[in-house]
């Protein structure tokens, strides 16, 4: 089917998912050139200082760090499209069968952040639009922004220090495994998760009650306020479906910060994802995890963006429902 | 009728709706000084009987939405009834808080906007929004208020009165959704329906259609009606009484008849006897100053809005293009100024020709050649002065500085009648019609030769306009600068033109002299846009609608 024969709406969805892709194809591109441009060398790091030039080469050959760039490009890319994302110099391990728990740890606890920061925020977005400038407003705004502006290693050790120090309500260090039971596995990460809701709500909350006042300004907003309609259904049923757009950006963003940007908490908590896998092989100089971890992140974060473009699209009627 | 049956007793001896000594403030906060308390209405009482419809009119800022929305208990942003009493039914509903207010909006008294465009919802389909309120007040079930819209939709004249209301409102056009919007004001069976300019932003070929609608459903559902215009002639069709505002203040009010045909204020004489000005038509000269030959012209390459466009503008003089809107005449602006490149076709202007693109076009090319909007305030950057706006196109194409400009804005500002006290203004300290004529300083200061005007005086109140209007025309005589003007009312082109252009889809219908156009035989369009005008006499509208040749368009 020709581009300008299917339906805005396919068309636009088609284009932002080949957009998306094709992103991720110029990250992968500048990776693989950003590793490349590192000092140092593979098999010298392999072998360590006191290698024979002879094993050296012998090695070079071998990993086929002879070649051009852009066929090793080729070799790594096409090793990513068949899930195989090299192997770990110190550990001499498959990358993808290390990281792959880690990967889905870093998902769980984001997942269980994301769904107590998400509903939270928007309910706490509208009451803030409901009790406008008033005292819960700047109750609501006080908090969120408080809680933001502390930084996170703060608030994670603060909490670590009443919940797991003084109160021992819960363990200080989230130790997870494969086959831990449901409850116990929530009981490990529930001090992480607090602290991941707590560094993300304000951005969506605030962005919430700013999209959402600023539709409150349409002419419609009036007519729902002339019918007798009560605040809080204006707000619910004419106001938030109007403003879901930008708040599902926000949201799309902060939930990408969520697996992205958890380094700093997993290292705290002990938590075994992908922060803590990315922190370990960067300061061990480990140039295949990196850009393998690097082309996940890069994923995560274009794919829930692409989401968040294509949720926009079919949020809009005009959209949805053509002349 | 469960509603007629909890009606107390006591309201049949009553008015349905009595203001009594309404008085509104406004509050404005001005950056650095303190805040300023306005009173946007003063004193204004009246009475309204079941069935009977009171006209509000008057200027912008004569406080008649206002008083509108105050039958509502509603003030628009930060708007306070500060004195009066609105009784409905004999209660005074300002005296029953919010809840009580929330009873009567939607319930007993609906509204229906200047813009139903803006004020439906666009994530939700027509019919939820219809029957919302009839839903909300549970004056019907879900099913009852179904059927009663569509029945409501079938009476206004709506098409596929069974299935629009499934459609969003982006899906309907304007004319129709102002339509929408009175059905449901009228679906939940309410005793006054306040209707806000409900016409006011329809082309005439559609407002017309609209307005008899409008008429239809108030005389068959005996609903009473505040019915609130700027337009007298709109309003005399409509309205059993008018009440004549100004300032916030009452300035006449009396039988619809009386105010038209013999008034007592000399503020409604001057209402009445808007746009009488006489412009003698002149003839045209031996070469024009503007040439346009068959130009075509299209958006996104394929969606033609132009087509093989001719028209000559001579000097001196005024061409008006009038058309309803979509029918190509602010694209036709756009491609003589060449911010919309011309397919094919040609344009000469003071015997050269232009470039279609206006990044090719010369100094002269664009100094000869100025532009007037509707908008007058986006048109001008609200950080500069009025001097730096008038004294900017003077560097610019001049090189003046200094005394030398000044002196030439002081000039310009004589010139539009502004005295030398707006110099150091700002956009934001000037009225519409002030706005509007630094605008026209700022396109004299390049003296052009053409100055393309585009519904410079849409946006304006009629007496407002009509000083632009003869401040135009006086300019003319002085300056010599031909117009191309950009309307759709034909008023306007009565006053100003002496030669016109009817334009109807992308295409000139029409051209001529202005008596040659203006005189029968008409074609079918120009026939539709002529007698589509309202014109200030009691009964015009039922004898227009019969005496039309031709559907208007959105139907």
């Amino acid at each position: 089917m020709r581009l300008s024969t299917m339906s805005p709406i396919v068309r636009l969805i088609t284009q932002r998912i080949t957009l998306g892709i094709l992103l991720l194809f110029l990250v992968s591109i500048l990776i693989f050139a950003g590793t490349q441009i590192l000092p140092g060398d593979v098999s010298q790091a392999i072998l360590g200082q006191s290698a024979t030039p002879e094993a050296l080469a012998n090695l070079r050959a071998e990993l086929g760090l002879n070649d051009p760039a852009y066929i090793r490009y080729f070799r790594w890319l096409g090793g990513v499209l068949t899930g195989d994302l090299g192997t770990a110099l110190t550990s001499r391990q498959e990358i993808t069968a290390t990281l792959l728990p880690r990967l889905w740890n870093t998902l769980f606890l984001a997942f269980c952040a994301a769904t107590v920061a998400v509903p939270l925020a928007i309910i706490l977005g509208l009451l803030a639009v409901r009790y406008r400038n008033g005292v819960i407003d700047k109750l609501i705004s006080g908090f969120a922004l408080t809680s933001t502006s502390l930084p996170e290693f703060f608030i994670g050790y603060l909490l670590v220090y009443f919940f797991a120090v003084k109160l021992q309500w819960l363990p200080g260090i989230s130790t997870v495994y494969v086959g831990m039971p449901f409850l116990e596995r929530m009981e490990a990460i529930a001090l992480p998760a607090t602290v991941l809701t707590l560094v993300v709500l304000a951005h969506m909350m605030r962005m919430t009650r700013a999209a959402i006042l600023n539709v409150m300004q349409s002419a419609y907003i009036e007519t729902a306020e002339l019918k007798g309609l009560r605040q809080i259904e204006i707000i619910r049923r004419h106001a938030f479906p109007n403003a879901i757009a930008p708040v599902i950006n926000v949201v799309m963003l902060n939930l990408a910060f969520l697996i992205v940007g958890v380094v700093v908490v997993e290292v705290i908590f002990v938590y075994p994802g992908m922060g803590q896998y990315l922190v370990d092989h960067v300061s061990k100089r480990d140039v295949p995890v990196v850009q393998a971890v690097g082309l996940i992140f890069a994923a995560v974060y274009i794919g829930l963006n692409i989401i968040a473009d294509v949720a926009a699209i079919i949020a809009n009627p005009r959209l949805r429902h053509p002349k | 009728m469960p509603k007629a049956a909890m009606k107390r007793p006591h309201d049949e001896s009553c008015s349905l709706l009595e203001i009594r000594k309404l008085r509104i403030e406004a509050t404005s906060y001005s950056p650095g000084g303190d805040p300023q308390n306005t009173v946007i209405v003063d004193d204004v009482s009246l009475k309204l009987e079941k069935g009977r419809v009171l006209g509000l009119i008057g200027e912008s800022g004569a406080g008649k939405s206002t008083i509108g929305l105050a039958s509502m208990g509603y003030g628009r942003g930060g708007v306070r009834i500060t004195g009066g009493e609105v009784l409905l039914n004999g209660r005074n509903i300002l005296a029953r808080g919010v809840q009580g207010l929330r009873k009567v909006r939607g319930n007993k008294v609906c509204y229906v906007a200047q813009s139903a465009a803006a004020a439906f919802n666009p994530a939700l389909r027509l019919m939820e929004q219809v029957i919302e309120s009839a839903l909300l007040h549970r004056i019907a079930t879900r099913a009852e208020a179904e059927t009663r819209a569509i029945a409501l939709f079938k009476k206004l004249g709506l098409p596929n009165p069974e299935t629009i209301g499934r459609r969003y409102p982006h899906q309907v056009s304007g004319g129709q959704l102002q339509r929408v919007m009175t059905a449901m004001a009228l679906c939940s069976e309410p005793d006054l329906i306040v209707f806000d300019e409900p016409t006011t932003a329809l082309d005439v070929t559609t407002q017309i259609d609209v307005l008899a609608a409008i008429k239809d459903a108030i005389r068959d559902t005996g609903v009473a009606a505040l019915y609130i215009t700027h337009d007298l002639s709109v309003v005399a069709q409509v309205s059993d009484e008018i009440m004549v505002l100004r300032h916030g203040k009452m300035v006449e009010h009396g039988e619809t008849r009386q105010i038209i045909e013999a008034p007592r204020t000399e503020y409604t004489k001057a209402l009445v006897s808007v746009r009488s000005i006489e412009h003698q038509e002149k003839r045209p000269a031996a070469c024009p100053v503007l040439e346009v030959r068959n130009i075509t012209a299209a958006y996104g390459g394929h969606v033609k809005v132009l087509q093989e466009v001719s028209i000559e503008v001579h000097p001196g003089q005024t061409l008006a293009v009038v058309g309803e809107s979509g029918s190509g005449k602010s694209t036709l602006a756009r491609a003589i100024t060449g911010l919309l490149p011309p397919t094919s076709g040609m344009i000469t202007f003071a015997g050269r020709t232009l470039t279609p693109r206006l990044a090719e076009r010369s100094t002269d090319d664009l100094r000869e050649l100025q532009l007037i909007y509707q908008m007058a305030d986006v048109a001008m950057n609200p950080r500069q002065t009025v001097g730096t706006i008038i004294g900017r196109p003077l560097e610019f194409y001049f090189g003046m500085r200094g005394r030398e400009r000044d002196h030439r804005v002081a000039e310009l500002l004589d010139e539009i009648e502004m005295g030398k006290g707006f110099v150091d203004r700002y956009p934001a300290e000037l009225s519409g019609g002030q706005k509007q004529r630094v605008c026209i300083a700022r396109a004299l200061a390049a003296r052009p030769k053409l100055i393309i005007c585009d519904e410079v005086t849409s946006a304006l109140d009629p007496l407002v306009a009509d000083g632009i209007l003869k401040l135009l025309l006086r300019l003319q005589k002085i300056e010599d600068v031909a117009y191309l003007f950009i309307t759709h009312d034909l008023a306007t082109v009565k006053a100003i033109a002496d030669s016109i252009a009817v334009m109807y889809q992308g295409r000139v219908v029409r051209y001529g002299s202005k008596t040659e156009v203006l005189t029968p035989p008409f074609d079918a369009y120009t026939d539709l846009l002529l007698s589509s005008v309202p014109e200030m006499e009691l009964g015009w509208l039922e004898s227009a609608i019969k005496g039309r040749r031709m559907a208007s368009g959105g139907n």
